[in-house]
């Protein structure tokens, strides 16, 4: 097999006045599972139709395991795509949308047969091969679809957002499955989705779009703990940004001197990226930061309190409260004291 | 109210029952005017229709009328209706296919402008399209003079007051009928299909015959039915291009009434017209679905 490297170089698409794609350039390993993460309009599906065919970009070039693909028609390129509404035809039943690759590639009726059964076995879908399309549920289909993606044993797998028309419990399953899939086939998967928590449950590494460009590129991990701008942090998580003040050679917030970990990675930081997992209800005020605020309201949400606070400067950031936190539930109207670690103290730029 | 009578009479159901009654006579009275001018102008002349058909010409109870449906002259007239509606449907299957699938095609803006021109000739009536079709068509019509002065031809080609008159002059005046059920039911048909096929490595041509044609035969077999079931009772065009060689079970039914006065007669004629294409409205049905699912699987 060979091994799905794919090579973007300088890529640029415009509709009309609008800029869907500005020069982006993304090398990405074989193997890799690699989440192009955005907002809509972020150009994110429209990098997937490019590397699938679909869209011809202005310039730019598209290489795959070396190979130039950027004006091979979309049928010659020998790669799996699932789409957003699975796009299984609707006249074919089961056997016959995840056979039709086969087909198309003149395999014999019995290896056929024995490919698709294989391919239905892995999505645990073999014991429905003979269902028609419109009796399957959503979960069915989106397995199915996945086995018509990898039957021919594509080197690159896309994925065009194919969680999105599931329901929540379903969806989280099938983040797990997916990346259970991918580790076990091997092969290189680009996967575009605007939910953050489903890129940073699959990937390898997550590119964030924003505008037609690529804002960062990094592993999970970094995109969440090491964000480079406000963009890439308030996309990630419950993130509030609190403007920071320059303090002589660091930062300060309401007043007092923020205790960093490590220098921000750039040098005109202005806001303190706050996360309500990363507050504590302890802390140390010679070592940690010190947050007070102003309790605004508190609503109960089954497995936790979640805590409102107004601070100086009409800025408004949130807690969680654990039942097995020993500190009393605070009422609306009163002074919270809330502490920030220094590693857990991350501050961002504008822009990077 | 005790609270004992409370616990055995659910609440105000008395007067939720008379509520939904009152709601149901409403909504049936609001259909009564629509359903008593289907009846008066349908179904009484139709039961009015059939009734005569069933008395011989001395006004006694006889099935003479549905047996003089078995003579040759009849059988053959039934026959080649059958013939010209299903060549007129084949060729505006041909016609009209290609024109339906560039529409489907087109931004929906100019689509509609085109479809204007598609839906044109409904402006125009019928009598005079087909009078326009006896001048452009007749042996020093407008076609057969350009045809002889570009030296194509040296004698006029037999263009009217024939089968191939006819033809022409129903294609046109059908086209519109087969055209609007298929462009919409090919409005439908999600482009992304397409691209998955050509993402499983399907040729535009493969993509085109393996999906989009097979996801277009619902709408494809609508259009169809229904041309093929206003060319069975048309008359007009065939009356007036035919130039009375072209026999149909239509012009067979004004022969009955106009020249024999003969009501039963045609009467029976009519009958037989109706249940032929009632049979065939069901049999095309039936077919259109086999022939979206055979055509997936092939």
């Amino acid at each position: 097999m060979t091994s799905g490297a794919v090579s973007i170089r300088n890529v640029s698409k415009a509709f009309g006045t609008f800029t869907a794609l500005d020069n982006v350039s993304l090398d990405i390993e074989p193997g890799e599972f690699l989440t192009l993460l955005g907002p809509s309009g972020s150009g994110k599906t429209t990098l997937l139709n490019v590397i699938a065919g679909f869209e011809r970009p202005d310039s730019g070039s598209l290489l795959v395991d070396g190979v130039e693909f950027i004006t091979k028609p979309p049928h010659k390129r020998d790669l799996g795509m699932v789409f957003q509404n699975y796009a299984l035809f609707p006249h074919m039943d089961v056997f016959n949308n995840v056979a039709y690759p086969l087909k198309l590639r003149g395999l014999a009726a019995a290896e056929t047969r024995e490919r698709v059964r294989q391919a239905l076995e892995t999505v645990q879908m073999a014991h429905l091969s003979g269902r028609r399309i419109t009796e399957l549920s959503g979960g069915q289909k989106q397995r199915v679809a996945l086995a018509r993606a990898i039957v021919f044993e594509p080197k690159l797998l896309l994925m065009d957002e194919p969680l999105s028309a599931l329901d929540k419990n379903l969806r989280e399953h099938m983040q797990i499955e997916l990346k259970r899939l991918h580790d076990r086939l091997g092969m290189t998967t680009i996967y575009v989705t605007h939910d953050q928590q489903e890129a940073l449950t699959m990937s390898n590494r997550i590119a964030v779009l924003r505008n037609g460009g690529i804002v960062q590129l990094d592993t999970p991990k970094h995109i969440y703990d090491r964000p480079n701008c406000r963009f890439v942090a308030s996309f990630m998580g419950e993130t509030r940004m609190l403007p920071v003040g320059r303090s002589g050679d660091g930062y300060e917030f309401a007043g007092r001197r923020l205790k960093l970990a490590q220098p921000p990675s750039a040098a005109d930081a202005q806001w303190l990226v706050v996360r309500p997992e990363r507050l504590g209800w302890h802390g140390d005020e010679a070592r940690d930061n010190r947050i007070d605020g102003l309790v605004v309201d508190v609503v109960y949400r089954g497995d936790s309190h979640s805590i409102s606070l107004k601070l100086p400067g009409d800025h408004e950031i949130s807690i969680r409260r654990a039942p097995t936190e020993d500190k009393p539930l605070p009422e609306p109207g009163q002074t919270l004291t809330l502490w920030l670690k220094p590693e857990a103290s991350v501050l961002v730029e504008e822009a990077p | 109210m005790t609270a004992a009578a409370l616990d055995t009479q659910p609440l105000n159901a008395g007067l939720l029952g008379d509520d939904e009654r009152r709601h149901r006579l409403a909504m049936f009275g609001l259909s009564v005017p629509a359903m008593l001018l289907v009846a008066l102008v349908l179904l009484v002349p139709f039961s009015w229709l059939a009734w005569l058909s069933l008395f011989d010409a001395s006004g006694a109870l006889s099935a003479e009328n549905y047996a003089r449906l078995l003579r040759p002259a009849y059988v053959n007239s039934f026959v080649s209706t059958l013939e010209v509606a299903a060549l007129v449907t084949g060729v505006c299957i041909l016609l009209g296919y290609p024109v339906a699938y560039l529409l489907s095609q087109l931004p929906k803006r100019a689509a509609q402008i085109l479809l204007v021109f598609v839906i044109l000739p409904f402006w125009t009536s019928v009598l005079v399209r087909t009078y326009a079709w006896l001048v452009l068509l007749q042996r020093e019509g407008i076609i057969n003079t350009w045809l002889k002065q570009l030296g194509l031809i040296s004698e006029s080609l037999p263009l009217v007051n024939n089968l191939t008159g006819t033809v022409i002059g129903m294609v046109h005046v059908m086209l519109p009928f087969l055209i609007l059920p298929l462009y919409a039911s090919m409005r439908a048909i999600d482009p992304v299909y397409l691209r998955a096929a050509a993402n499983c490595g399907a040729s535009p041509a493969q993509a085109f015959r393996q999906v989009f044609l097979p996801l277009s035969a619902p709408g494809l077999g609508a259009g169809a039915a229904l041309t093929f079931v206003l060319c069975l009772g048309f008359y007009l065009t065939p009356a007036l291009l035919g130039g009375g060689r072209v026999a149909m079970w239509s012009t067979q039914i004004a022969d009955a009434v106009a020249k024999f006065a003969n009501w039963g007669a045609a009467s029976a004629l009519s009958v037989a017209l109706l249940v032929v294409t009632g049979l065939i409205l069901w049999l095309m049905k039936w077919g259109v679905r086999r022939l979206g699912t055979s055509l997936g699987e092939r």
